[in-house]
């Protein structure tokens, strides 16, 4: 028995070993000071990076956060103090369907409702696709980390004269926040790595831009691209790029854990 | 979200027993030595009633005990004087309670205003996740009770008396957490404290320490019953009877008896009361 579940964790965790053997294999290669700071250069040359790309994740994700977080860890506080209510069950449904809707389909929003209306692509377009993916995983992560701080702080705060809404503030968020923490890192984590919503919006770019309203590149829109190009010089660009973006969303994921273990640790 | 109703602002007599003159007086002042006075006191849960009017006087600067089995309504009647209970949804009350001899339903008083007065001290330590000195300043600097130059000073004084200050002066800044049990609760009378109230609430404050934690819980209680009014409820008969100067037994929601602590365990009036304290019954 012990046998046959130790082999499926060892199929289980396989695929993970294999796809960054293979990222390190096919893209440690490429990877250079200036692959980090250039920008692309015209097909048929060589050399060139990903420099813009970087920056343009950093813009789009840094502003879908703006966007997303504080409303999603409002709207997490508010279902998670006034759980009763029909705004907070309406609330949390529609954030399990968000949860469950596929990202392409997110984007084919955002593209509707900005970018065709506007006439063009932008990074902004981009970055609220990307904030409306957060919104419902952060939303929920809160509701969670709240409801887990126990009763009988809440209870201590209120005994001591503390009005509700500042005892939601100062103790009891305070006490959740090492988790909620946690749950942010890993949903930046999450669309750091989207590609589909940023397709019809942010569009892409080859070159270094920091005005968000025009198109922007992004690094899975960079893998995108010049994974399914026709030039040899594209393809390592790419193995490079998907083996950056890996580390991206791995160093997120550590930093989620590593601000969990901080907070066992305290207690 | 509160469905709390004053319903009565002024007191609502028990059935089946005359107001006393006291009742019907509007507003008398504040006594010299009744502290707090329920006057027929009743408190659902939903539409269970678990305080079916509770009379009950209690001494300035003395330990009044609150006994009776589990479920009797004890903590409830603890967790009314500070208005704790009404944060539950769907709970009422009738009748009255005076802090001071002004009902904690009255308009000049607010839960919270009523909350920084009435200090509590709970079954189980909860100390906040931050420090030592952190948790008892948290009242004093939300209240604004002192200046910050003089807020190390306040904490001090709070930690001596609650008799833990030589435990941990040293290390203010480590987390409240850090604490065996029966120091945090120590802290979380300290932290009571920090508020300068006048009465302390405690809800079976030591059933969750070892006996010598307890013992230095006791000590403590004794101390403090100089400054502080103290109400507290146990379980524990002996604890009653040792810390206590008044004793009031609740059973069913109903006060059945009420008195001087010796004269309740040595020669109770009420037969259930006897029944209770030589463990017949609860």
């Amino acid at each position: 028995m012990v046998m046959v579940l130790a082999s499926t964790v060892v199929i289980a965790v396989l695929p993970l070993v294999f796809i960054l053997g293979t990222l390190i294999v096919k893209g440690a290669g490429s990877l250079s000071a200036t692959f980090f700071v250039a920008s692309s250069v015209p097909a048929g040359q060589t050399g060139g990076g990903v420099g813009h790309a970087i920056v343009g994740t950093l813009v789009i994700v840094g502003m879908a956060c703006l966007m997303g977080l504080p409303l999603g860890i409002g709207a997490g506080i508010y279902t998670a103090e006034y759980p009763g209510t029909r705004l907070a069950t309406a609330c949390r449904f529609v954030a399990d369907v968000m949860n469950g809707t596929p990202s392409i389909v997110i984007g084919v929003f955002a593209w509707a409702w900005i970018v065709a209306r506007q006439g063009h692509f932008s990074a902004y377009a981009g970055s609220v696709a990307l904030a409306i993916l957060m919104i419902p995983m952060v939303m929920r992560t809160t509701e969670e980390m709240i409801k887990l701080v126990p009763h009988s702080l809440r209870e201590a705060a209120l005994a001591l004269g503390y009005p509700r809404w500042r005892a939601t503030l100062t103790v009891v968020l305070r006490t959740a926040l090492p988790g909620i923490v946690t749950g942010t890192l890993l949903a930046v984590a999450r669309v750091a790595g989207e590609t589909a919503p940023l397709l019809f919006t942010a569009l892409g770019s080859q070159y270094f831009s920091l005005d968000v309203s025009r198109p922007m590149a992004a690094l899975p829109l960079v893998v995108f691209t010049y994974a399914t190009g026709p030039y040899q010089e594209w393809h390592r660009l790419a193995w490079a790029t998907a083996l950056v973006l890996i580390i991206v969303v791995l160093v997120l994921s550590l930093a989620a854990r590593l601000a969990t273990r901080q907070r066992y640790q305290r207690n | 979200m509160n469905v709390t109703q004053a319903e009565t602002s002024m007191s609502l007599p028990t059935p089946g027993r005359q107001p006393t003159l006291s009742e019907r007086m509007p507003a008398p002042p504040p006594s010299p030595t009744i502290a707090i006075e329920a006057r027929g006191f009743r408190f659902s849960y939903g539409a269970t009633e678990v305080l079916h009017g509770i009379d009950l006087a209690i001494q300035r600067n003395a330990v009044t005990a609150i006994i009776g089995p589990s479920g009797c309504g004890k903590s409830t009647f603890l967790r009314s004087i500070n208005r704790l209970n009404e944060l539950i949804p769907g709970t009422r009350h009738q009748g009255d309670i005076l802090v001071d001899g002004s009902s904690i339903y009255g308009r000049g008083t607010d839960a919270v205003s009523l909350r920084q007065r009435i200090g509590m001290v709970f079954q189980r330590p909860n100390p906040f996740p931050k420090s030592i000195f952190d948790n008892v300043a948290y009242g004093p600097v939300l209240n604004a009770l002192v200046a910050q130059r003089d807020l190390p000073d306040l904490v001090e004084q709070c930690l001596r008396q609650a008799a833990l200050w030589d435990e941990v002066k040293d290390r203010l800044d480590e987390p409240g957490t850090s604490l065996s049990g029966g120091q945090q609760q120590r802290l979380c009378i300290a932290r009571a404290l920090g508020n300068q109230p006048e009465t302390l609430l405690m809800d079976e404050p030591c059933s969750a320490l070892d006996p010598i934690a307890t013992q230095r819980i006791e000590e403590l209680i004794d101390q403090l019953k100089q400054d502080f009014t103290i109400v507290i409820v146990t379980h524990n008969m002996q604890q009653a009877a040792r810390v206590s100067d008044y004793t009031g037994f609740i059973d069913s929601g109903r006060l059945i008896e009420f008195g001087d602590t010796n004269q309740i365990f040595t020669a109770p009036a009420n037969e259930r009361t006897e029944a209770y304290i030589t463990g017949r019954f609860g």
